[in-house]
């Protein structure tokens, strides 16, 4: 088995589910980053079969964590200090999301004012669906 | 200061004021003439619409205000690439109030967040036409004498038509409301319209055939069918029948049913029906008037 070793600072983004660790690391920017970045494709794993994990060595703070619930809030975020989990952080869907989604109904004022920030609100969290602010349309992006 | 998007914008609580309101200014019109003289009203539609805007119009000058705007894209600045933020900032020096009517969806709703004046969203696209349905509203109470307890149909265009989805919403906050929603297979209320009856456990029925059910029917909401909505031109004859509400439909109805419109009506309604004193749908005109002003009052701070 593959073993990648421990970070001293920074975090660790588990049971992501299996594929979707790129998409992920292109979403949160950590491209960016001039920071070691870890991934972990299909690992095993008891619960979910086989899963993906990130590790990123760098301050959580320069995570935006709206995006990464939005991408599957059932992510674990672990925080790391001094080489030990020092907090778990657990995601929820944000009930405002700014300039993550855009928003593809062509009827919408956002169509033709192209500086109007894409504004989406959380309109039912049990079926994790959000509308457009500006016209209610439902967004249909996937990550 | 507040501004009028959506028909929920305001608690039922807040209707009932605003609906008392208008119910006076029905009742003692001199006494409201000259509550909004040094006031001035700007109707910006960006696109035409004669009745909504004139509706406006008409319920400003009846407070004794002004009223100052452009009736379609062409006439603004608009034409010449003028984003709503800017438009709306400059209206805010002109006018005290502003009612929009935009084809974009959400327009309305970018100028009220730029803006130093409240702004009454008059029709943005297929999305929301919040006095439409105040106007509704105020029919039914003005003339039933009650928004809960009774059995009212939607027949025509149920998937597109924005007037029934935002009247289904408004009255879904009322009580005892059994929704009977009448049209052809390809204009069925929108999924998520379902849903949310659903959800809130509202009681409700989807029927064909419109003859069917006019005995039970204490208000009947009617919507004009499109030929181009029709898959094909067989179903579209076939059905279109059903749709256009005559004497001999009226003849099954209660006697105290009303029949209202938001108009314009093209042949869902035959002119038999229009001296029958259960057809309101010019009466719903008027009260559009009476609720405007209601309205213009209440944003600006008047009552």
């Amino acid at each position: 088995m593959l073993n990648v070793g421990k970070i001293e600072e920074g975090f660790v983004l588990d049971h992501i589910p299996a594929g979707k660790s790129m998409s992920i690391y292109y979403h949160l920017g950590l491209d960016k980053l001039d920071c070691t970045v870890a991934i972990i494709k299909n690992a095993r794993s008891n619960i979910m079969g086989k899963k993906d994990i990130i590790k990123v060595e760098c301050d959580i703070n320069m995570l935006d964590l709206d995006v990464l619930a939005v991408i599957d809030h059932t992510i674990t975020i672990n925080v790391i200090k001094d080489g030990v989990i020092v907090e778990k952080r657990v995601l929820e869907l944000p009930k405002e999301l700014k300039g993550i989604m855009k928003c593809r109904n062509p009827r919408c004022i956002t169509s033709i004012e192209q500086e109007l920030p894409h504004i989406f609100y959380l309109a039912d969290p049990v079926r994790e669906l959000y509308r457009c602010r500006y016209c209610d349309e439902k967004n249909t992006e996937r990550f | 200061m507040r501004h009028l998007m959506n028909p929920l914008d305001f608690s039922v609580e807040e209707l009932d004021k605003l609906f008392d309101l208008a119910a006076d200014i029905e009742k003692n019109p001199e006494k409201y003439a000259h509550k909004c003289e040094g006031k001035k009203l700007a109707t910006c539609f960006y696109e035409p619409s004669t009745r909504t805007r004139l509706s406006f119009e008409t319920a400003m000058l009846n407070l004794g205000g002004s009223v100052i705007g452009f009736s379609d894209a062409g006439s603004s600045s608009a034409a010449k690439g003028e984003s709503v933020s800017d438009t709306i900032r400059v209206i805010s020096c002109f006018a005290d109030i502003c009612a929009m009517r935009h084809p974009k969806e959400g327009a309305p709703m970018v100028a009220a967040s730029r803006s130093s004046i409240p702004v009454i969203n008059a029709g943005d696209g297929g999305h929301q036409h919040p006095t439409q349905t105040l106007t509704d509203l105020l029919t039914i109470r003005a003339l039933k004498g009650r928004l809960d307890h009774f059995t009212i149909g939607l027949c025509g265009d149920l998937k597109f038509g924005r007037t029934v989805h935002s009247l289904v919403n408004a009255l879904a906050r009322y009580s005892d409301i059994h929704f009977v929603f009448i049209s052809p297979e390809e204009l069925r209320i929108p999924g998520y319209l379902r849903d949310t009856l659903w959800d809130r456990a509202l009681s409700f029925e989807e029927v064909i055939r419109l003859e069917d059910v006019m005995p039970k029917l204490d208000l009947l909401y009617m919507t004009r069918v499109q030929r181009e909505r029709f898959f094909n031109e067989e179903d579209y004859v076939r059905l279109k029948d059903f749709y256009i509400l005559n004497r001999a439909k009226m003849e099954r109805a209660r006697e105290d049913m009303l029949v209202l419109h938001p108009l314009p009506r093209v042949n869902e309604i035959s002119v038999e029906v229009d001296d029958d004193p259960r057809a309101v749908y010019f009466k719903q005109v008027q009260y559009g008037v009476y609720v405007r002003m209601a309205l213009i009052l209440t944003l600006l701070e008047l009552v």
